[in-house]
């Protein structure tokens, strides 16, 4: 029986905000010595945004993108459904911005920079951690400091029970739009130091679901239309597999990972007027291969070593006989080899030296489309230290970027050239002061200057891309803090409350603009300007009411003003757009979360705030787009039969039944359901 | 205790606040502009289609009526309350025949008909992928790119034009012409239809179309084959009967050009070389514009023009002579008033936030200007009627 020692387990780094996540974790350091990610024994200047255990396995999401929705600073642009393409963008600064780490490294895309989200069900996620500017852990590979914000997605690692050799774990989940999801999970001990773990994972899903969108008239109210539609084509029909091993070294560890994912789904696609289905089609086929060594050399000095090989096939399909046909195929491959040097200096400093190489290459069937081949060199100097009050984090990284091109299928006289090379040096400063030795109040800042790079179809993309683009830069600049009060003899056991206050500056922003002939033809330019000025604030708290019952709650909000300042030539349009508030960035949103426990029950509320938005920086009357807001409830008993744990969950989701819409066109569910049941043993 | 209570409950109510704001969406009521001073002329007034950005479904109509002065802008929302999703997704093209306006609505797959006058909606007419409208005697033909689908390893789909009753509004005949067809033209008992190749030859320029169709207007079949220039667009006939036809290039190394087809050799028997985005025929005046990107300068080159159809010369390099050319960002449609010479010209600006609508005397200086849909684009003029 799963006991939850929410409220009596210490602390072990004291970054946690939920108490539920500390299980999952003291967890993993009793049994797994040396495997837990914090093998240094620092704590994180700035403690990361994290969900993880019960708490994110009672929060209503299918996909890692509905989870991150819960997180401060976050905005997921959402095109609804189980299939759907969902990006996440932190602190309004673009999705290319935001790396998205895999069991400690970076996924990627070399081709349009975005990760889908929607793709990564939560399964075999056993905890998300969200990052502003850094990990500030300086021990990590020299890619970890290579965006404005980073997620990391921890898959489940074997733990076992000193007796037990095997564990067993089964998932069925079943309910709206047709879903059938069911998920198998073995893990074994091998040896004393090594433990194997395979993960597997089907899902379909027809995507139907109905939608509805209405009009009232401007003076009476009355209805002026209202129309009911079932969602077409956003069926999907995916599978996972992944399996790892897990070892543990004299002074070190290891694992190797490998990984598996293949899809087939329907683009759904926007509703326009007389169009009500679409037909386009997609496939991926995602492969990876990663491995990671860590191990103590001598007294003071830690190696860590980490390699990837990835493979990703895309295949976009357009059968509607009253479009341009398509049929194109992309393939990516990317190689990733890293080295991470820590030396502790003294006790209270530490340095390390990153060294990364990957190579990226493109390869697709359409017409006019060069071969792109990118070679990325990083090297990432980093130190901290621990200065009584003060904690202190810097870093510096050095990118050099090179590329090549094939002819590919360019014809005869086409002028394709390949991107000039970049070197960049970029700069972050992390700080932490602890002010009172009583008090548990943290006040923190950091600067952080990076870039992202223009993807492969910014640069080479037939007709848009612009090989001439420059990397995309954002200037971070944050100041906020943490205050954590524990009391004792009351029903309110802990409280945090923490904020952060910022200024972004993305510059040099690679937009899509008009492109002669005067006909609807796009390229890409480095023309864009955005600032954003947010606040985020996040509070939990946790109670121990009566009869045993524990409460917990989590709420977050979220100001940005992100203005876009972009120049235009013509003076009456720039005053139109020229400050506006970016496309889809809400003012204000906001998440709640909040769960009861009692004995094997579990009850979970949980909110999601989006305030009003335009779908463009001509913020008028025409682009407006309303807020949005959804409850959803889930419900869950554990109970035991044997040697079986069981555990049976029903969600129900946009409880109000509200019509919405995250991105203009693509409407999202009305209320729905899930039944989730899981055994293990 | 107490005081968490209340900040916890200061911020539930926070959110209750916030949640307030949901309302129903209304119509779009549409808003009106005075941009200029009441005038009298043969025109009533007339109609801006703004294409809207693909899949925006942002499609919108604008109305100039010249005895007020006024601009009305996104007039079909608020006329035609009742139609769900509005005009539809990225208009292609507006005219007006008899007592009806149509407006081919190129993403929605339709032609919207509606009263020329009001605006008010009178039906459509289901075309996949339609382009580009004319008339005549009573039939409209409207091009689609979307024909019969040839099921052979190279899938290939020729595109059609449409017959359709203007009484009806049924579909009555179809003609195939080449690949993507786009601008046509009737003249001389003939419709000629200007292919386009689009979707063939973007990744490699010999598959671009590079022929006009004949299609013989008492047959509806195809005649023959004009051999102009890879990726026609625009055609039009002048007073003469002869026809202008541009190209748009390969976007690479071949210029946009446009080219004289003699109407009795049937046959290309002048280029001028001047490149053409969109032009605007008012008597023998060509009045046309481009804009060319330059991989040197990173920027659009935008020029202005006007050519006489019948000297076939370049008479004029800019038709806007108050420098307000150089605060258009990417000319996207053009219209000139027969009786006044006014020329209207739009700004798309972006693409994706609205443009402008520019009134030029005929002189070339800025009358008025006016903030309008996304890309606007295309105009019909409604004549007075009794």
């Amino acid at each position: 029986m799963i006991t939850f020692l929410a409220f009596i387990c210490t602390h072990l780094y004291g970054q946690h905000h939920h108490r539920d996540s500390i299980r999952v974790d003291t967890g993993a350091v009793k049994t797994l010595r040396g495997v837990t990610i914090s093998a240094s024994g620092y704590k994180e200047v700035i403690p990361a945004q994290k969900l993880s255990g019960e708490a994110l396995k009672s929060l209503n999401s299918f996909s890692v993108a509905d989870a991150i929705r819960y997180f401060a600073g976050v905005q997921v642009k959402d095109y609804g459904g189980i299939g759907g393409l969902k990006t996440v963008d932190m602190r309004s600064m673009g999705t290319n911005h935001m790396g998205v780490f895999y069991d400690g490294i970076q996924l990627g895309n070399a081709q349009n920079g975005q990760i889908d989200l929607g793709k990564f069900s939560m399964d075999n996620i056993e905890s998300i951690s969200l990052y502003n500017g850094q990990k500030s852990d300086i021990f990590q590979p020299a890619k970890d400091y290579g965006s404005s914000g980073s997620i990391y997605l921890r898959s489940r690692k074997p733990v076992f029970d000193s007796t037990k050799t095997t564990n067993f774990k089964g998932v069925f989940k079943t309910g709206s739009f047709d879903l059938i999801n069911p998920s198998v999970l073995v893990e074994q001990k091998l040896t004393e130091d090594i433990n194997f773990s395979i993960s597997s994972e089907y899902i379909r899903s027809s995507g139907r679901y109905p939608f509805r969108y209405k009009r009232i008239y401007h003076d009476t109210k009355e209805l002026a239309w209202d129309t009911t539609a079932v969602r077409q084509n956003g069926d999907i029909n995916a599978q996972r597999i992944e399996s790892g091993l897990y070892g543990n070294l004299n002074r070190g560890m290891w694992n190797a990972k490998a990984y598996f994912y293949n899809s087939e789904r329907g683009i759904p696609g926007a509703i326009v007027n007389n169009v009500w289905k679409n037909a386009q089609r997609q496939w991926d086929r995602n492969f990876f291969l990663q491995g990671s060594l860590q191990k103590n050399i001598i007294k003071g000095y830690d190696i860590q070593v980490n390699a990837k090989f990835a493979n990703d096939y895309m295949r976009y399909l357009n059968p509607d006989t009253t479009l341009m046909h398509i049929d194109n195929n992309f393939h990516q491959q990317e190689w990733y080899g890293s080295i991470a040097n820590k030396y502790s200096v003294s006790k209270k400093i530490d340095i390390n030296l990153s060294t990364d190489f990957q190579y990226n290459t493109l390869r697709s069937n359409m017409e006019g489309f060069v071969f792109p081949r990118r070679f990325t060199s990083l090297v990432a100097l980093a130190g901290a230290a621990e200065l009584g009050k003060l904690k202190l984090q810097a870093s510096i990284l050095g990118t050099f970027v090179n590329e090549r091109i094939t002819m590919g299928n360019t014809s005869i006289g086409d002028s394709v050239i390949a991107a000039s090379p970049k070197r960049e040096v970029t700069p972050a400063v992390f700080l932490s002061y602890k002010p009172f030795p009583q008090a548990d109040l943290n006040i923190r800042a950091f600067y952080k200057n990076i870039f992202r790079m223009p993807t492969f179809n910014d640069l080479y993309y037939t007709d848009i891309g612009n090989a001439a683009l420059e990397p995309e830069y954002t200037h971070q600049y944050n100041l906020g803090f943490v205050y954590r009060k524990t009391l004792a003899g009351t029903a309110l056991r802990e409280w945090q409350l923490q904020s952060d206050f910022y200024f972004n500056q993305v510059t040099n922003k690679i937009v899509a603009v008009p492109k002669g002939s005067g006909m609807y033809r796009w390229m890409m330019m480095n023309l864009g300007t955005v600032e954003i000025k947010g606040v985020d604030v996040i509070s939990d708290w946790a109670f121990a009411l009566p009869e045993n019952i524990s409460l917990n709650i989590r709420a977050t909000y979220t100001y940005q003003l992100a203005q876009d300042f972009t120049k235009r030539l013509n003076p009456t349009l720039q005053k139109l757009t020229y400050g506006g508030q970016i496309p889809y960035i809400p003012w204000h949103s906001g998440s709640l979360i909040s769960s009861i426990q009692y004995q094997s029950w579990r009850l979970n509320y949980s909110f999601i705030y989006v305030g009003e938005r335009y779908h463009n920086s001509a913020n008028i009357p025409a682009n407006y787009e309303q807020p949005w807001y959804t409850s959803d409830l889930s419900a869950s008993k554990n109970f035991q039969f044997k040697r079986y744990r069981f555990r049976i969950a029903g969600e129900l989701n946009n409880v109000l039944n509200q019509d919405y819409e995250v991105v203009l066109n693509y409407p999202m569910p009305k209320r729905n359901y899930k039944l989730i049941l899981s055994v293990e043993l | 205790m107490r005081k968490h209570s209340l900040c916890f409950i200061a911020l539930l109510s926070l959110f209750v606040a916030m949640s307030a704001c949901r309302k129903d969406v209304e119509v779009f009521p549409g808003d009106d502009i005075t941009v200029d001073t009441a005038s009298k002329n043969t025109f009533t007034g007339f109609y801006l289609l703004n294409e809207g950005n693909m899949g925006s479904n942002k499609s919108t109509l604008d109305y100039f009526d010249y005895a007020t002065g006024v601009y009305k802008r996104n007039i079909y929302a608020a006329i035609n309350p009742t139609v769900p999703k509005q005009l539809g997704d990225v208009g292609n093209d507006i005219a007006i025949y008899g007592n009806k306006l149509y407006a081919v609505i190129n993403a929605s797959n339709k032609v919207e008909v509606m009263d020329a006058k009001t605006a008010r909606r009178i039906g459509q007419i289901q075309i996949p992928n339609c382009r580009y409208i004319k008339f005549y005697n009573g039939y409209a033909y409207i091009t689609s790119y979307a024909g019969p689908i040839q099921i052979n390893p190279n899938y290939t789909q020729k595109g059609y034009v449409a017959k359709v009753d203007t009484a009806t509004l049924a579909v009555v005949d179809q003609c195939i012409v080449g690949f993507q067809p786009d601008c046509l033209e009737i003249t001389g008992g003939k419709i000629y239809v200007a292919n386009s190749g689009g979707y063939m030859g973007a990744g490699n320029t010999a598959n671009y179309e590079r022929t006009v169709s004949v299609i013989d207007l008492a047959t509806f079949k195809e005649d023959k084959r004009i051999d102009v220039a890879y990726n026609l667009h625009h055609i039009l006939a002048d007073k003469r009967g002869d026809l202008w036809v541009t190209s748009r290039g390969d976007y690479k190394s071949l210029p946009s050009r446009l080219y004289f087809i003699d109407k009795t050799t049937q046959r290309v028997t002048d280029t001028v070389s001047i490149a053409v985005s969109n032009y605007y025929l008012d008597g023998d005046s060509l009045y046309i514009y481009s804009t060319e990107w330059s991989k040197i300068t990173q920027s659009n080159t935008i020029t202005y023009g006007i050519v006489d159809t019948r000297t076939h010369q370049v008479v004029s390099r800019a038709f806007i002579t108050d420098g307000t050319n150089k605060e258009i960002e990417i000319p996207y449609g053009i219209m000139v008033n027969p009786i006044t010479k006014d020329i209207y010209v739009t700004d798309a600006g972006n693409y994706v936030t609205p443009g402008m609508l520019y009134c030029f005397s005929k002189e070339g200086k800025k009358k008025w200007s006016v903030v309008t849909g996304d890309i606007p684009a295309h105009f019909a003029l409604l004549p007075n009627r009794p």
